[in-house]
């Protein structure tokens, strides 16, 4: 078997695929890009689309990504995959999401329920009466 | 008979809560075990990219990322992962206990502090604490997604590449087995240098586009990756823990209930010879 390829597809949630291939069609962000056993050591950014992978003459698989990146080495090829769309706009909106939250949370303190606090407030009320509790036994 | 009433309602009472807690016992085990499922298939990809940048970092010397770059420590950040709820023992509190020790470290060498909350545990304890948060992130679910971790990670990627933080930890529990959790700090920014690194034969990939945008692409996906499985493994770590306190709820609650019984028995005992003897005594006395 020495005319395939070993081929991982990974994502950061779960592996996709692996197993031997004979070859595999990605798509990177310069065009197609058509990976054969021997291939020399690439590494490439992928545009979101599909991966083929042959695993025979007959057998092909395809996966869909959402980008990621490819790397290829003599021995085999690896797929790290974006399970979400990934785009430096998105990201930054995220981020800018976290950091409001983290605000937000640190302006609303009296707002939103604060349970630890209640909780304090909950133990000193019951040991109050408790003492009183025991105070009226002892009349 | 009110003292035998008494206690008969309070190991009804303690019954109940039984039944609550073996519910919460099992339903831990079953999530745990989807959790530590998850933990393992999410491995390989941080594995493969600590590899390909190892790669890189040996093949392209005179390219050095700033994720790579270790400088000089003036302020630091730190991303705590907890849980959102509790009710599983001291697994929050002692990972919070491990974070302070680890603070307070850099704290006495006057070095400040930056603070990203995963979990509504941390965001309790670290408003209450005081401390600069920036950014924070709740409700993941037991099935949290990376995409749901992005914002966060990147507040502080961009952090780190604009200089505001000189490192960055990440603090979260360690799945040792189901019995013990282990709280522990890890360095995730800059990069501890791997041993793989090292290599006899000198190579290089084709790049396209070029190196420097793949080799920061990269290190940002990896430092992403890092920070899931840790919230995953946390996600483990808490059912695991979970399991445990409440199955430890369980047996105290059998304690209980099997000494209450006793007290139980005794009192409804002492009644009935109570009143046998106060029966014969007052026919004794006709």
């Amino acid at each position: 078997m020495s005319n395939t390829i070993k081929v991982d597809i990974v994502s950061a949630e779960k592996e996709l695929f692996s197993g031997q291939a004979i070859s595999v069609v990605a798509t990177a962000v310069g065009g197609e890009l058509g990976i054969l056993p021997k291939h020399t050591p690439l590494l490439a950014e992928l545009k979101p689309g599909e991966i083929r992978v042959n695993i025979s003459e007959t057998q092909t698989e395809i996966f869909y990504i959402s980008g990621g990146m490819l790397e290829v080495q003599p021995d085999g090829v690896t797929v790290l995959a974006d399970t979400a769309l990934r785009a430096d706009d998105i990201d930054e909106a995220a981020a800018i999401q976290a950091k409001q939250r983290a605000e937000q949370m640190l302006h609303e303190q009296h707002t939103d329920f604060d349970y630890a606090k209640a909780r304090a407030e909950l133990a000193v009320a019951a040991a109050q009466l408790h003492a009183i509790q025991k105070l009226r036994e002892r009349r | 008979m009110p003292a035998t009433k008494e206690i008969r309602t309070q190991i009804k009472s303690i019954g109940n809560t039984q039944k609550i807690t073996k519910a919460m016992e099992m339903v831990a085990a079953s999530k745990m075990r989807r959790a530590q499922e998850r933990m393992l298939t999410s491995r390989p990809y941080a594995e493969r990219i600590r590899a390909v940048i190892g790669h890189l970092a040996h093949a392209r010397p005179e390219y050095e990322p700033v994720y790579l770059r270790t400088r000089a420590a003036y302020r630091v950040g730190f991303i705590i992962v907890s849980s959102d709820r509790g009710l599983c023992g001291g697994l929050n509190h002692n990972l919070f206990k491990r974070a302070i020790e680890a603070m307070s470290s850099w704290q006495q060498k006057n070095v400040e502090i930056d603070l990203c909350l995963i979990g509504q545990k941390a965001e309790s304890f670290f408003k209450r604490l005081g401390g600069s948060i920036v950014g924070n992130v709740t409700h993941l679910g037991d099935a949290p997604q990376i995409i749901d971790l992005i914002g966060t990670v990147k507040v502080m990627l961009d952090a780190y590449a604009e200089g505001r933080i000189d490192r960055l930890f990440i603090v979260s529990n360690k799945l040792i087995n189901t019995m013990t959790q282990q709280p522990q700090v890890q360095q995730l920014l800059p990069f501890p240098p791997a041993e793989e690194m090292a290599r006899a034969y000198q190579w290089d990939y084709l790049y396209e586009p070029d190196p420097q945008y793949l080799l920061d692409l990269l290190s940002k996906r990896y430092v992403e990756a890092q920070v899931y499985q840790s919230v995953v493994e946390n996600i483990a770590c808490e059912q695991a823990a979970r399991m445990v306190a409440m199955k430890a709820a369980s047996d105290n609650a059998d304690g209980l209930i099997s000494e209450l019984k006793l007290i139980y028995n005794k009192a409804r005992q002492a009644a009935i010879t109570q009143e046998l003897s106060e029966i014969i005594s007052g026919a004794a006395a006709v």
